[in-house]
């Protein structure tokens, strides 16, 4: 055990976390040039085209080197860590998983919010930092303010933080040296009865799911009669083993390793991260602290673009869900867009990325609702319900009251954007918690924020008045009684279920008028008035209408160019066929997203 | 019945909104005649050994010839084709070429039929489009080209012009029924990619074009045409009673017709060809006999698909009869179905025994109707 460390990657996006974690893969030769692709760490397309760590991974390494005279090996396990706010929880799990952690910085950006959000997990679960200033080689590398910065944040020797760069393979060996004299080696019982931390699983179509864990006590040994403890579900374990770029297989692993288990189980709905495996005889007395179920907190409605492929859309819904657990859906439908799921995600991102997946891997066309949060309904009788979609509101007269989810949320900036950054939030019913200066140019600011106030277009906001500067990082802390209103459109005083949202009471006027002026843009003349109408209850708040188109007619002339002109009808005639029917109002699919583009 | 089509691409300079290809310049013009001659040589077996019902020389602008080299090209149409007695052989002509001496030598040709671009009776209407004649000469040539004998007469209108008003363009459709012009082609003002229109409008030195305004004039261009007496025959084409342009309407009714010159159009009954656009290509690619244009060949889905969207621009409308017998029956069904809407709800539409028709109403909304009567593979 004593030549085992566990470690992480701490980095934010774009800050070279891959590229630095490949080049450690090369010096300890790891992989082979043959199974060398760019970034070996995340290999799906999706991940590596926005540059993120979607699902975090592992990987064993074996460092070997002299020192003292002596050669000396040890088992690198460096477990990578998902690089977004909405998968906060998972990267909890793996820096759990973890003795150490290298923060690795931008030598020419700096550390950024979600950076320190990590790094305050990590700091919290006694991980030992070794700072890392990425990037070295480039021109504008500003080494010594960063290093400032660095050393205010966690407080390390200026020595301590070492300069590389991943494109050069620059500091590398610096950096495992310091992995193996820095990190501790991981402390537990061998002897103890088994206790294994899930922090990972992934799904492979012919061995089912395959979990990750870090074996904190005990041992564990291929056919051992397995049980995960907040599921309660027992398996045989058909094949443990260590991950290299591959799985290989091992008889028996002990405190301190880092490894897989193969046990038929078939959806990643069994396996939770954060779990506890351990033996069905002689189980642990308790489970590892920090466990906690998931909970989608952005729910929006997905509809087939085609209504022919709602069954399609559920198969392929059920097969996201095999390697995703935090995907949640059910079935539910919509007078204006027919039969589709209601779905929830773990954030904005997540809901990105699986209209992504939808579209890439399925060839799924969808539509998808405007988003709302998770609100919990108190009824006049004291009875609780969780409400993921504004048509699902108690009855107004039933109805005590709402509360809404809040979220912590950090943001890091250049402390010229600190005005406008504060009147956003603020804008956004945000309380201001606190605020820091990092560095005499870099503040820290912390604000109290309803989550439903970010989950339309905050993030791009905040870009932009920031000049792309601050950076942003939230999670949820709790509940809070909130005045909400459901806002409907009404398209020739027919009610369109998919534009209806809760929304709170003070911007319900503003909402709607804009909602209606957006929604006047994207929806195109027809051959008589549209009126559309933003209603509160039975009283209309704003209208606009989109005046009757007077003609659709090419009245020129073409000759015998008739390819022209057929293509152009036939170009039309498809985009009607995606077309919505509100009553006798053709919708566009722009329009249901209307919301989510108010300026 | 075959229809050839001569493509004249030279102007005296380009108007606003016209995106024919068409040159303002000088050059290649004897070597474009001689390449156009070359071309029917090489494609003399295009129509499959029909004889040209019809014979037009479109642009740009054919008038800039002189009337013996149109001549020529029919002359060398007839060697190798046949032209049937009592064919119509038309010629667009603008009102600066038309002149006692051009008509007299035109009047010796075989040239039946002439097609003037007036376009507007109203000076402020030509500078807008970038025209280069005068009200007062486009009614001179009017005039004069009907005593000279041309009855067989069409003149072209452009409605829909932003600084223009309704009342100019009543006036325009009144010259033309004071002259008992035969056949009117009236177009709306369309502001295509490419042209200077479109460049103007975006740069705010043109209002953009006001579909409510043209919607308007096209209607009262119906009401007054009607009330005269004449047919409806194609959404842009009204004629006296046995006047419609039989080439055009060969485009609209499925016939086989030859397109010679750069950019030209020809159709074979299965696939549509389009020369180069491009003068000085054209001109290399007949001398070399290389293949100078475009083609696609038609799928059983997008012949339907233009039957639908010309026939329904015509007085002749849809034979659903045709469509059961041509295209089978999956093709009917929809048809009706989908014709369904239009008739009841909207009266856009209107069934006459076998014939789906355009209402009037229907006539401003063709594309969007045709487009849902299309089949999408």
């Amino acid at each position: 055990m004593k030549n085992i460390r566990n470690f992480c990657i701490i980095a934010h996006i774009d800050h070279g976390k891959s590229t630095l974690a490949d080049r450690l893969l090369d010096y300890t030769e790891t992989i082979s040039e043959r199974e060398k692709k760019e970034q070996v760490l995340d290999d799906m397309d999706l991940e590596r085209e926005r540059g993120i760590t979607i699902k975090s991974h592992a990987i064993q390494m074996i460092y070997k080197r002299e020192a003292h005279n002596r050669n000396e090996s040890f088992v690198l396990n460096l477990i990578d860590t998902p690089g977004h706010v909405d998968f906060s929880y998972e990267v909890s799990r793996s820096i759990a998983a973890c003795e150490g952690a290298l923060l690795i910085v931008d030598a020419t950006q700096g550390i950024q919010a979600q950076t320190i959000s990590n790094l305050y997990l990590a700091i919290d679960h006694d991980l030992e930092i070794i700072p890392v200033l990425n990037k070295m080689d480039l021109d504008n590398a500003m080494p010594e303010d960063v290093k400032d910065q660095i050393v205010d944040l966690i407080g390390c020797d200026r020595e301590d933080i070492i300069e590389a760069s991943g494109k050069t393979g620059y500091g590398v060996d610096k950096i495992l040296d310091a992995i193996v004299e820095r990190i501790p080696s991981p402390t537990g019982d061998p002897d103890a009865p088994l206790q294994a931390l899930i922090f990972d699983s992934v799904f492979n179509s012919y061995r089912g799911i395959i979990a990750y864990f870090r074996i904190f006590n005990g041992r564990i040994s291929k056919g051992d009669l397995v049980k995960f403890v907040a599921t309660g579900k027992e398996y045989e374990a058909d094949e443990i083993g260590v991950l290299k770029l591959g799985l290989q297989s091992k008889k028996t692993l002990a405190a301190g390793d880092v490894g897989y288990i193969i046990s038929g189980i078939k959806t990643s709905k069994e396996v939770k991260v954060g779990d506890t495996v351990t033996h069905v005889k002689n189980p642990c007395s308790e489970a590892i602290s920090g466990f906690e179920h998931v909970k989608p907190m952005v729910f929006a409605g997905i509809y087939p673009v085609d209504a022919d492929d709602y069954e399609e859309l559920r198969a392929s819904m059920e097969k996201l869900q095999l390697n995703d657990a935090s995907l949640t859906f059910e079935p539910e439908s919509s007078a204006a867009l027919g039969f589709g799921f209601r779905c929830g995600f773990l954030g904005l991102l997540h809901m990105e990325i699986i209209q992504e997946r939808l579209d890439r891997e399925f060839d799924m066309d969808v539509i998808t609702t405007v988003p709302n949060v998770s609100y919990k309904a108190y009824t006049t009788k004291g009875v609780m319900t969780e409400v993921h979609n504004p048509s699902g509101l108690p009855d107004q007269n039933l109805l005590d009251h709402i509360e809404e989810p809040y979220i912590h949320a950090q943001i890091i900036s250049k402390s010229d954007y600190v005005g406008p950054i504060m009147n956003l939030c603020i804008d956004r019913r945000g309380e201001l918690k606190n605020q820091v200066y990092l560095t005499s140019d870099r503040v820290e600011i912390t604000f109290e924020l309803p989550l439903a106030e970010i989950v339309f277009d905050f993030y791009d906001k905040l870009k932009s008045i920031s000049k792309g500067y601050a950076s942003f990082d939230y999670h949820v802390v709790g509940y809070k009684p909130a005045k909400l209103v459901r806002l409907d459109i009404l398209l020739n005083g027919e009610r369109v279920d998919a534009l209806s949202t809760l929304i709170h009471s003070a911007n319900a006027y503003q909402f709607g008028r804009r909602m209606c002026e957006k929604l006047k843009e994207l929806i195109p003349r027809q051959q008589f008035d549209v009126a559309i109408q933003a209603a509160i209850g039975a009283k209309i708040i704003a209208r606009e209408t989109v005046k009757a188109v007077r003609k659709d007619v090419t009245a020129k002339c073409y000759g015998g160019d008739i390819t022209r002109k057929r293509k152009l009808l036939e170009k039309q005639k498809k985009g009607k066929k995606r077309m919505r029917q509100v009553g006798n109002v053709e919708v566009p699919q722009s329009a249901f997203l209307a919301v989510l583009k108010l300026d | 019945m075959a229809g050839l089509y001569v493509h004249i691409p030279f102007c005296r300079q380009k108007c606003h909104y016209c995106n024919f290809y068409s040159v303002a310049s000088g050059k290649f013009r004897d070597e474009t005649i001689d390449a156009i001659v070359n071309e029917l040589e090489i494609r003399k077996d295009y129509l499959g050994g029909e004889r040209l019902n019809t014979v037009y020389f479109g642009g740009g602008t054919p008038s800039l010839f002189a009337p013996g080299k149109i001549q020529e090209i029919i002359l060398k149409a007839d060697k190798l084709f046949g032209i049937v007695p009592g064919a119509e052989i038309t010629l667009e002509a603008n009102p600066e070429d038309i002149g006692s001496t051009w008509l007299d030598a035109l009047k010796s040709t075989s040239v039946n039929r002439l097609s003037i671009g007036v376009q507007s009776f109203n000076n402020a209407d030509l500078r807008y489009l970038g025209r280069i004649h005068t009200a007062e000469k486009a009614e001179s040539a009017v005039r004069l080209a009907l005593e000279k004998g041309f009855e067989n007469l069409s003149v072209d209108l452009i409605f829909g012009i932003p600084a223009s008003d309704d009342k100019i363009w009543e006036s325009n459709i009144l010259k033309v029924l004071q002259y008992n012009i035969r056949h009117l082609s009236a177009y709306a003002l369309t502001v295509e990619p490419g042209t200077a229109l479109r460049l103007f409008i975006r740069k705010g030195k043109y209002q953009p074009v006001d579909e409510d305004q043209a919607a308007g004039q096209f209607e009262m261009l119906m009401s007054r045409m009607k009330q005269a007496g004449y047919d409806h025959y194609e959404i842009s084409n009204f004629c006296l009673p046995g006047h419609c342009s039989k080439h055009n309407t060969s485009y609209w009714t499925g016939d086989k017709y030859l397109g010679v010159g750069p950019a030209a159009h020809s159709y074979d009954g299965n696939s549509r060809q389009w020369n180069v656009a491009n003068l000085k290509k054209y001109i290399e690619a007949v001398e070399k006999n290389e293949p100078l244009s475009e083609k696609e060949t038609l799928t059983g889905t997008q012949k339907y698909n233009e039957y639908v969207m010309t026939a329904l621009r015509t007085m002749w409308g849809i034979d659903l009869e045709k469509v059961k017998n041509e295209f089978g029956e999956d093709f009917y069904l929809h048809l009706i179905k989908e014709a369904k809407p239009f008739e009841n709800n909207q009266h856009l539409l209107k069934k006459n025994q076998r014939i789906l028709l355009l209402t009037d109403r229907g006539k401003l909304f063709a594309d969007k109707i045709s487009s849902a009567l299309f089949w999408n593979d």
